[in-house]
Protein backbone atom coordinates (compact mmCIF):
# COMPACT_ATOMS: atom_id res chain seq x y z
CA UNK A 1 0.00 0.00 0.00
CA UNK A 2 2.15 2.83 -1.34
CA UNK A 3 0.33 6.12 -0.71
CA UNK A 4 3.17 8.61 -0.59
CA UNK A 5 3.94 10.56 -3.77
CA UNK A 6 7.03 12.66 -4.30
CA UNK A 7 5.36 15.84 -5.56
CA UNK A 8 1.96 17.51 -5.69
CA UNK A 9 1.92 17.14 -9.49
CA UNK A 10 2.58 13.39 -9.25
CA UNK A 11 0.03 12.97 -6.48
CA UNK A 12 -2.83 14.00 -8.77
CA UNK A 13 -1.50 12.40 -11.98
CA UNK A 14 -4.01 10.12 -13.69
CA UNK A 15 -6.96 11.33 -11.59
CA UNK A 16 -8.14 14.30 -13.59
CA UNK A 17 -10.67 14.73 -16.38
CA UNK A 18 -12.46 17.77 -17.79
CA UNK A 19 -15.86 18.42 -16.22
CA UNK A 20 -15.16 16.47 -13.03
CA UNK A 21 -16.16 17.42 -9.48
CA UNK A 22 -13.44 18.30 -6.99
CA UNK A 23 -13.78 19.09 -3.28
CA UNK A 24 -11.23 21.47 -1.82
CA UNK A 25 -10.78 21.88 1.95
CA UNK A 26 -10.31 25.09 3.88
CA UNK A 27 -12.12 28.09 5.34
CA UNK A 28 -11.03 31.33 3.70
CA UNK A 29 -7.32 30.71 3.10
CA UNK A 30 -6.99 28.72 6.33
CA UNK A 31 -6.32 25.01 5.81
CA UNK A 32 -6.50 25.11 2.01
CA UNK A 33 -4.53 22.58 -0.08
CA UNK A 34 -2.40 25.25 -1.80
CA UNK A 35 0.14 22.94 -3.41
CA UNK A 36 -2.54 20.63 -4.80
CA UNK A 37 -4.50 23.59 -6.19
CA UNK A 38 -1.33 24.76 -7.97
CA UNK A 39 -0.91 21.27 -9.37
CA UNK A 40 -4.49 21.35 -10.68
CA UNK A 41 -3.70 24.67 -12.34
CA UNK A 42 -0.61 23.19 -14.01
CA UNK A 43 -2.60 20.20 -15.26
CA UNK A 44 -4.83 22.47 -17.37
CA UNK A 45 -7.95 20.40 -16.63
CA UNK A 46 -11.07 22.51 -17.06
CA UNK A 47 -14.85 22.73 -16.80
CA UNK A 48 -14.51 21.81 -13.13
CA UNK A 49 -17.22 21.82 -10.50
CA UNK A 50 -15.55 22.84 -7.25
CA UNK A 51 -17.13 22.19 -3.87
CA UNK A 52 -15.47 24.49 -1.35
CA UNK A 53 -16.75 26.77 1.40
CA UNK A 54 -15.08 29.78 -0.25
CA UNK A 55 -13.45 30.58 -3.57
CA UNK A 56 -10.06 31.84 -2.37
CA UNK A 57 -8.94 35.41 -3.01
CA UNK A 58 -7.50 37.05 -6.10
CA UNK A 59 -4.13 35.37 -6.70
CA UNK A 60 -4.34 32.70 -4.00
CA UNK A 61 -6.14 29.45 -3.29
CA UNK A 62 -8.97 28.71 -5.70
CA UNK A 63 -8.47 32.24 -7.06
CA UNK A 64 -5.67 30.64 -9.14
CA UNK A 65 -8.13 28.31 -10.89
CA UNK A 66 -10.47 31.23 -11.54
CA UNK A 67 -7.60 33.14 -13.17
CA UNK A 68 -6.92 30.21 -15.48
CA UNK A 69 -10.68 29.81 -16.10
CA UNK A 70 -10.71 26.15 -15.13
CA UNK A 71 -13.82 26.37 -12.95
CA UNK A 72 -17.30 26.39 -14.48
CA UNK A 73 -19.36 25.84 -11.32
CA UNK A 74 -18.89 26.38 -7.59
CA UNK A 75 -20.81 24.97 -4.64
CA UNK A 76 -19.99 27.29 -1.72
CA UNK A 77 -21.43 29.20 1.22
CA UNK A 78 -19.60 32.52 0.83
CA UNK A 79 -17.49 33.97 -1.97
CA UNK A 80 -17.22 37.60 -0.91
CA UNK A 81 -13.44 37.98 -0.99
CA UNK A 82 -12.87 37.46 -4.69
CA UNK A 83 -13.27 40.16 -7.36
CA UNK A 84 -12.46 37.84 -10.24
CA UNK A 85 -15.23 35.55 -9.06
CA UNK A 86 -17.75 38.40 -9.28
CA UNK A 87 -16.54 39.33 -12.78
CA UNK A 88 -16.80 35.80 -14.14
CA UNK A 89 -20.16 35.26 -12.48
CA UNK A 90 -21.65 38.47 -13.89
CA UNK A 91 -20.27 37.59 -17.33
CA UNK A 92 -22.12 34.26 -17.17
CA UNK A 93 -18.88 32.23 -17.32
CA UNK A 94 -19.31 30.79 -13.86
CA UNK A 95 -22.27 29.17 -12.10
CA UNK A 96 -22.71 29.24 -8.36
CA UNK A 97 -24.83 27.19 -6.02
CA UNK A 98 -24.97 28.76 -2.56
CA UNK A 99 -25.47 26.45 0.40
CA UNK A 100 -25.80 27.49 4.04
CA UNK A 101 -22.44 26.67 5.58
CA UNK A 102 -23.75 24.03 7.99
CA UNK A 103 -25.84 22.45 5.27
CA UNK A 104 -22.78 22.30 3.02
CA UNK A 105 -20.73 20.65 5.79
CA UNK A 106 -23.48 18.14 6.51
CA UNK A 107 -24.10 17.32 2.82
CA UNK A 108 -20.42 16.41 2.54
CA UNK A 109 -20.44 14.45 5.79
CA UNK A 110 -23.54 12.57 4.59
CA UNK A 111 -21.90 11.83 1.23
CA UNK A 112 -18.93 10.25 2.96
CA UNK A 113 -21.11 8.27 5.35
CA UNK A 114 -23.41 6.75 2.71
CA UNK A 115 -26.45 8.80 3.70
CA UNK A 116 -28.22 10.00 0.50
CA UNK A 117 -30.22 12.83 2.11
CA UNK A 118 -31.22 14.36 5.44
CA UNK A 119 -33.69 16.89 6.86
CA UNK A 120 -32.62 20.19 8.41
CA UNK A 121 -34.43 23.27 9.68
CA UNK A 122 -31.77 25.52 8.14
CA UNK A 123 -33.29 27.47 5.25
CA UNK A 124 -36.94 26.60 5.86
CA UNK A 125 -39.08 29.46 4.52
CA UNK A 126 -36.18 30.88 2.46
CA UNK A 127 -35.09 30.59 -1.18
CA UNK A 128 -32.80 27.72 -0.15
CA UNK A 129 -35.85 25.49 0.38
CA UNK A 130 -37.42 26.25 -3.02
CA UNK A 131 -38.09 23.08 -5.01
CA UNK A 132 -37.07 20.83 -2.13
CA UNK A 133 -39.19 18.46 -0.10
CA UNK A 134 -40.35 19.92 3.22
CA UNK A 135 -41.58 17.56 5.93
CA UNK A 136 -42.85 18.02 9.49
CA UNK A 137 -41.19 16.27 12.42
CA UNK A 138 -42.41 16.92 15.98
CA UNK A 139 -44.51 19.83 14.77
CA UNK A 140 -41.63 21.66 13.07
CA UNK A 141 -40.80 21.99 9.38
CA UNK A 142 -37.57 20.63 7.91
CA UNK A 143 -36.17 20.76 4.38
CA UNK A 144 -34.55 17.80 2.65
CA UNK A 145 -30.95 18.25 1.53
CA UNK A 146 -29.04 15.70 -0.53
CA UNK A 147 -25.54 14.35 -0.03
CA UNK A 148 -22.47 15.54 -1.94
CA UNK A 149 -19.80 13.22 -3.32
CA UNK A 150 -16.85 14.18 -5.52
CA UNK A 151 -14.48 12.52 -7.95
CA UNK A 152 -11.46 13.89 -6.10
CA UNK A 153 -11.02 15.57 -2.69
CA UNK A 154 -8.02 17.81 -2.03
CA UNK A 155 -7.10 18.01 1.65
CA UNK A 156 -4.62 19.97 3.72
CA UNK A 157 -3.46 18.41 6.99
CA UNK A 158 -0.75 19.34 9.44
CA UNK A 159 0.61 15.85 9.97
CA UNK A 160 0.25 12.57 8.15
CA UNK A 161 1.89 9.16 8.16
CA UNK A 162 2.61 6.60 5.41
CA UNK A 163 -0.71 4.91 6.19
CA UNK A 164 -2.60 8.11 5.31
CA UNK A 165 -3.66 8.84 8.89
CA UNK A 166 -4.09 12.60 9.27
CA UNK A 167 -3.99 15.20 12.03
CA UNK A 168 -5.18 18.78 11.47
CA UNK A 169 -4.04 21.89 13.31
CA UNK A 170 -6.32 24.43 15.07
CA UNK A 171 -8.97 26.06 12.83
CA UNK A 172 -7.25 24.72 9.70
CA UNK A 173 -9.32 21.58 10.27
CA UNK A 174 -12.70 23.06 9.12
CA UNK A 175 -14.04 21.23 6.02
CA UNK A 176 -11.03 18.94 5.54
CA UNK A 177 -12.16 15.92 7.62
CA UNK A 178 -15.56 15.58 5.91
CA UNK A 179 -14.18 16.15 2.43
CA UNK A 180 -11.56 13.45 3.00
CA UNK A 181 -14.41 10.94 3.35
CA UNK A 182 -16.58 12.11 0.43
CA UNK A 183 -14.66 11.44 -2.80
CA UNK A 184 -13.64 8.49 -4.97
CA UNK A 185 -10.01 9.52 -4.49
CA UNK A 186 -8.71 11.68 -1.64
CA UNK A 187 -5.34 13.35 -1.98
CA UNK A 188 -3.82 14.96 1.11
CA UNK A 189 -0.92 17.38 1.35
CA UNK A 190 0.74 17.31 4.76
CA UNK A 191 3.16 19.74 6.38
CA UNK A 192 4.86 16.98 8.36
CA UNK A 193 5.21 13.44 6.98
CA UNK A 194 6.00 11.06 9.83
CA UNK A 195 6.67 7.34 10.05
CA UNK A 196 3.70 5.05 10.57
CA UNK A 197 3.23 4.45 14.27
CA UNK A 198 4.54 7.80 15.42
CA UNK A 199 1.08 9.41 15.69
CA UNK A 200 -0.80 8.33 18.82
CA UNK A 201 -3.75 6.32 17.39
CA UNK A 202 -6.05 8.11 19.84
CA UNK A 203 -5.13 11.46 18.31
CA UNK A 204 -5.79 10.65 14.63
CA UNK A 205 -8.51 12.89 13.13
CA UNK A 206 -8.86 11.19 9.72
CA UNK A 207 -8.10 7.44 9.55
CA UNK A 208 -5.99 6.33 6.57
CA UNK A 209 -8.84 4.39 4.92
CA UNK A 210 -10.14 7.71 3.60
CA UNK A 211 -6.82 8.83 2.10
CA UNK A 212 -5.53 7.31 -1.15
CA UNK A 213 -2.59 9.56 -1.86
CA UNK A 214 -0.39 11.74 0.29
CA UNK A 215 2.30 14.28 -0.51
CA UNK A 216 4.74 16.03 1.80
CA UNK A 217 4.61 19.84 1.45
CA UNK A 218 6.93 21.24 4.12
CA UNK A 219 6.66 24.94 5.05
CA UNK A 220 3.72 25.87 2.81
CA UNK A 221 3.06 29.56 2.34
CA UNK A 222 0.14 30.44 4.62
CA UNK A 223 -1.50 33.76 3.96
CA UNK A 224 -3.50 35.69 6.54
CA UNK A 225 -6.61 37.42 5.16
CA UNK A 226 -7.33 39.75 8.12
CA UNK A 227 -4.31 40.35 10.34
CA UNK A 228 -5.75 41.62 13.63
CA UNK A 229 -3.72 42.14 16.80
CA UNK A 230 -4.14 43.68 20.23
CA UNK A 231 -1.64 45.93 21.96
CA UNK A 232 0.14 44.76 25.08
CA UNK A 233 -1.23 47.79 26.98
CA UNK A 234 -4.75 46.39 26.63
CA UNK A 235 -3.60 43.40 28.67
CA UNK A 236 -3.40 45.40 31.84
CA UNK A 237 -6.87 46.95 31.51
CA UNK B 1 -29.33 61.14 21.42
CA UNK B 2 -29.30 57.70 19.89
CA UNK B 3 -27.02 54.93 21.14
CA UNK B 4 -23.56 54.62 19.62
CA UNK B 5 -22.29 51.32 18.22
CA UNK B 6 -20.50 50.73 21.51
CA UNK B 7 -23.63 51.43 23.56
CA UNK B 8 -25.63 49.05 21.36
CA UNK B 9 -22.98 46.38 21.90
CA UNK B 10 -23.03 47.00 25.66
CA UNK B 11 -26.81 46.63 25.70
CA UNK B 12 -26.58 43.37 23.74
CA UNK B 13 -23.99 42.06 26.22
CA UNK B 14 -26.65 42.23 28.94
CA UNK B 15 -28.43 39.35 27.18
CA UNK B 16 -25.54 37.03 28.02
CA UNK B 17 -26.02 34.80 31.08
CA UNK B 18 -23.39 33.01 33.10
CA UNK B 19 -22.28 29.77 31.43
CA UNK B 20 -23.68 30.66 28.01
CA UNK B 21 -22.18 29.42 24.75
CA UNK B 22 -22.48 32.42 22.42
CA UNK B 23 -21.91 33.06 18.73
CA UNK B 24 -21.17 36.67 17.73
CA UNK B 25 -21.62 37.88 14.17
CA UNK B 26 -19.48 40.35 12.26
CA UNK B 27 -19.70 44.14 12.87
CA UNK B 28 -21.31 45.57 16.02
CA UNK B 29 -21.90 42.03 17.40
CA UNK B 30 -18.12 41.47 17.49
CA UNK B 31 -17.84 44.43 19.90
CA UNK B 32 -20.17 42.67 22.36
CA UNK B 33 -17.21 40.59 23.61
CA UNK B 34 -15.74 43.79 25.11
CA UNK B 35 -18.81 44.40 27.29
CA UNK B 36 -19.47 41.01 28.90
CA UNK B 37 -20.36 41.92 32.52
CA UNK B 38 -17.83 40.96 35.18
CA UNK B 39 -18.63 37.73 36.95
CA UNK B 40 -20.24 36.31 33.82
CA UNK B 41 -18.36 33.36 32.37
CA UNK B 42 -19.02 32.94 28.65
CA UNK B 43 -17.66 30.70 25.90
CA UNK B 44 -17.50 32.18 22.43
CA UNK B 45 -18.21 29.88 19.48
CA UNK B 46 -16.63 30.52 16.08
CA UNK B 47 -18.44 28.55 13.41
CA UNK B 48 -15.30 27.70 11.46
CA UNK B 49 -14.52 25.18 14.21
CA UNK B 50 -13.63 26.63 17.61
CA UNK B 51 -15.13 27.02 21.07
CA UNK B 52 -13.51 29.23 23.69
CA UNK B 53 -12.34 31.95 21.32
CA UNK B 54 -9.75 34.28 22.81
CA UNK B 55 -8.90 37.92 22.01
CA UNK B 56 -6.87 39.10 19.02
CA UNK B 57 -3.26 37.88 19.37
CA UNK B 58 -0.36 40.08 20.39
CA UNK B 59 1.71 41.37 17.50
CA UNK B 60 4.10 38.64 16.37
CA UNK B 61 1.86 35.89 17.73
CA UNK B 62 -0.55 35.75 14.77
CA UNK B 63 -1.06 32.19 13.54
CA UNK B 64 -2.53 31.65 10.05
CA UNK B 65 -4.05 28.38 11.32
CA UNK B 66 -5.98 30.23 14.03
CA UNK B 67 -8.72 32.49 12.69
CA UNK B 68 -12.34 33.33 13.47
CA UNK B 69 -15.33 33.20 11.12
CA UNK B 70 -14.48 36.73 9.93
CA UNK B 71 -11.05 35.37 8.88
CA UNK B 72 -9.36 37.54 11.53
CA UNK B 73 -6.40 36.22 13.50
CA UNK B 74 -7.39 35.36 17.07
CA UNK B 75 -5.90 33.53 20.06
CA UNK B 76 -6.78 30.46 22.09
CA UNK B 77 -7.58 30.09 25.80
CA UNK B 78 -7.02 27.21 28.24
CA UNK B 79 -10.61 26.04 27.63
CA UNK B 80 -10.38 26.19 23.81
CA UNK B 81 -11.36 23.23 21.66
CA UNK B 82 -11.14 22.78 17.88
CA UNK B 83 -13.41 20.65 15.68
CA UNK B 84 -14.63 20.21 12.11
CA UNK B 85 -17.23 22.40 10.37
CA UNK B 86 -19.70 19.48 10.55
CA UNK B 87 -19.31 19.27 14.34
CA UNK B 88 -19.46 23.05 14.60
CA UNK B 89 -22.80 23.25 12.81
CA UNK B 90 -24.01 20.21 14.70
CA UNK B 91 -23.62 22.39 17.79
CA UNK B 92 -25.58 25.15 16.06
CA UNK B 93 -28.34 23.06 14.49
CA UNK B 94 -28.64 20.81 17.51
CA UNK B 95 -29.54 23.74 19.76
CA UNK B 96 -26.36 23.55 21.87
CA UNK B 97 -25.50 27.23 21.37
CA UNK B 98 -27.48 29.45 23.77
CA UNK B 99 -27.32 32.79 22.05
CA UNK B 100 -26.54 34.26 18.65
CA UNK B 101 -26.02 38.01 18.35
CA UNK B 102 -25.98 39.20 14.74
CA UNK B 103 -26.66 42.08 12.42
CA UNK B 104 -29.56 42.36 9.96
CA UNK B 105 -30.80 44.41 7.02
CA UNK B 106 -34.47 43.92 7.91
CA UNK B 107 -36.53 42.36 10.70
CA UNK B 108 -40.29 41.81 10.48
CA UNK B 109 -42.75 41.96 13.37
CA UNK B 110 -43.13 38.15 13.32
CA UNK B 111 -39.36 37.62 13.74
CA UNK B 112 -38.53 37.07 10.06
CA UNK B 113 -34.96 38.16 9.44
CA UNK B 114 -33.16 39.20 6.24
CA UNK B 115 -29.41 39.76 6.17
CA UNK B 116 -27.82 37.92 3.26
CA UNK B 117 -28.80 39.29 -0.12
CA UNK B 118 -30.07 42.32 -1.98
CA UNK B 119 -31.61 41.37 -5.33
CA UNK B 120 -29.76 42.97 -8.22
CA UNK B 121 -26.51 43.25 -6.29
CA UNK B 122 -23.68 40.73 -6.43
CA UNK B 123 -24.59 38.00 -3.95
CA UNK B 124 -21.72 36.89 -1.75
CA UNK B 125 -23.52 34.03 -0.04
CA UNK B 126 -25.15 33.39 3.31
CA UNK B 127 -22.16 31.76 4.99
CA UNK B 128 -23.36 30.36 8.31
CA UNK B 129 -26.15 32.89 8.91
CA UNK B 130 -29.07 30.66 7.92
CA UNK B 131 -27.80 27.84 10.13
CA UNK B 132 -27.28 30.17 13.09
CA UNK B 133 -30.73 31.80 12.99
CA UNK B 134 -32.46 28.43 12.52
CA UNK B 135 -30.50 26.49 15.11
CA UNK B 136 -29.35 28.73 17.96
CA UNK B 137 -31.80 28.85 20.89
CA UNK B 138 -32.14 32.64 21.04
CA UNK B 139 -31.36 35.11 18.27
CA UNK B 140 -30.66 38.74 19.20
CA UNK B 141 -30.38 41.27 16.36
CA UNK B 142 -28.23 44.38 16.74
CA UNK B 143 -28.66 46.92 13.94
CA UNK B 144 -29.22 50.57 13.05
CA UNK B 145 -32.89 51.49 13.29
CA UNK B 146 -32.90 52.76 9.70
CA UNK B 147 -30.76 52.30 6.60
CA UNK B 148 -30.34 55.62 4.75
CA UNK B 149 -33.66 56.85 6.21
CA UNK B 150 -35.41 53.63 5.18
CA UNK B 151 -37.06 51.73 8.04
CA UNK B 152 -35.62 48.29 8.79
CA UNK B 153 -38.28 47.17 11.29
CA UNK B 154 -41.15 46.16 9.02
CA UNK B 155 -44.49 44.39 8.89
CA UNK B 156 -42.95 42.01 6.35
CA UNK B 157 -39.41 41.78 5.03
CA UNK B 158 -39.02 42.85 1.40
CA UNK B 159 -35.57 41.27 1.05
CA UNK B 160 -35.04 37.50 0.70
CA UNK B 161 -35.20 35.87 4.13
CA UNK B 162 -32.33 34.36 6.08
CA UNK B 163 -34.79 32.74 8.48
CA UNK B 164 -38.51 32.68 9.15
CA UNK B 165 -39.76 33.71 12.60
CA UNK B 166 -36.31 33.51 14.18
CA UNK B 167 -35.50 36.84 15.89
CA UNK B 168 -36.38 37.16 19.60
CA UNK B 169 -34.96 40.59 20.42
CA UNK B 170 -33.93 43.57 18.32
CA UNK B 171 -31.54 46.21 19.66
CA UNK B 172 -31.25 49.35 17.53
CA UNK B 173 -29.62 52.71 18.13
CA UNK B 174 -33.05 54.02 19.21
CA UNK B 175 -34.80 51.24 21.09
CA UNK B 176 -35.10 47.61 22.20
CA UNK B 177 -37.94 45.43 20.90
CA UNK B 178 -38.97 42.00 22.03
CA UNK B 179 -40.72 39.67 19.59
CA UNK B 180 -43.25 37.20 20.92
CA UNK B 181 -43.08 34.89 17.91
CA UNK B 182 -46.05 32.76 18.89
CA UNK B 183 -48.58 35.48 19.72
CA UNK B 184 -48.68 37.11 16.27
CA UNK B 185 -49.24 40.44 18.00
CA UNK B 186 -46.20 42.19 16.63
CA UNK B 187 -43.28 43.60 18.56
CA UNK B 188 -43.10 44.82 22.13
CA UNK B 189 -41.19 48.05 22.70
CA UNK B 190 -39.21 47.43 25.88
CA UNK B 191 -36.69 50.28 26.09
CA UNK B 192 -35.87 53.61 24.53
CA UNK B 193 -32.26 54.70 24.10
CA UNK B 194 -31.28 57.59 26.39
CA UNK B 195 -32.95 60.77 25.27
CA UNK B 196 -34.90 59.19 22.41
CA UNK B 197 -38.58 60.16 22.22
CA UNK B 198 -41.30 57.60 21.66
CA UNK B 199 -42.54 59.78 18.77
CA UNK B 200 -39.27 59.32 16.88
CA UNK B 201 -39.44 55.53 17.29
CA UNK B 202 -43.06 55.46 16.10
CA UNK B 203 -42.13 57.53 13.06
CA UNK B 204 -39.22 55.32 12.07
CA UNK B 205 -40.79 51.91 12.67
CA UNK B 206 -43.09 50.17 10.15
CA UNK B 207 -43.60 47.07 12.28
CA UNK B 208 -46.59 47.25 14.58
CA UNK B 209 -45.65 47.26 18.24
CA UNK B 210 -47.14 47.68 21.67
CA UNK B 211 -45.40 49.79 24.29
CA UNK B 212 -44.33 48.07 27.45
CA UNK B 213 -41.63 50.36 28.76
Amino acid sequence: MQKVYSSAVESIAGLLADGMTIMSGGFGLCGIPSALIEAIQLSGVNGLTIISNNAGVDGAGLGLLLESRQISRMVSSYVGENKLFAQQYLAGELQIEFNPQGTLAERIRAGGAGIPAFFTKTGVGTSVAEGKEVRRFNGEEFVMETALFADVALIHAWKGDFEGNLVYRKTARNFNPMMATAAKTTVAEVECLVSTGSIDPDQIHTPGIFVSRIVHVPDPEKRIEQRTVRRLAEETV
Amino acid sequence: MAWTREQMAARAAQEIRDGFYVNLGIGIPTLVANYVPTGIDVRLHSENGMLGMGPFPLEGEEDPDLINAGKQTISELPETSFFSSADSFGMVRGGHIDLSILGAMQVAENGDLANWMIPGKMVKGMGGAMDLVAGVRRVVVVMEHEAKSEPKLLKECTLPLTGRGVASLVITDLAVFEIDKNSGRGMILRELAHGVALEEVREKTRASFVECL
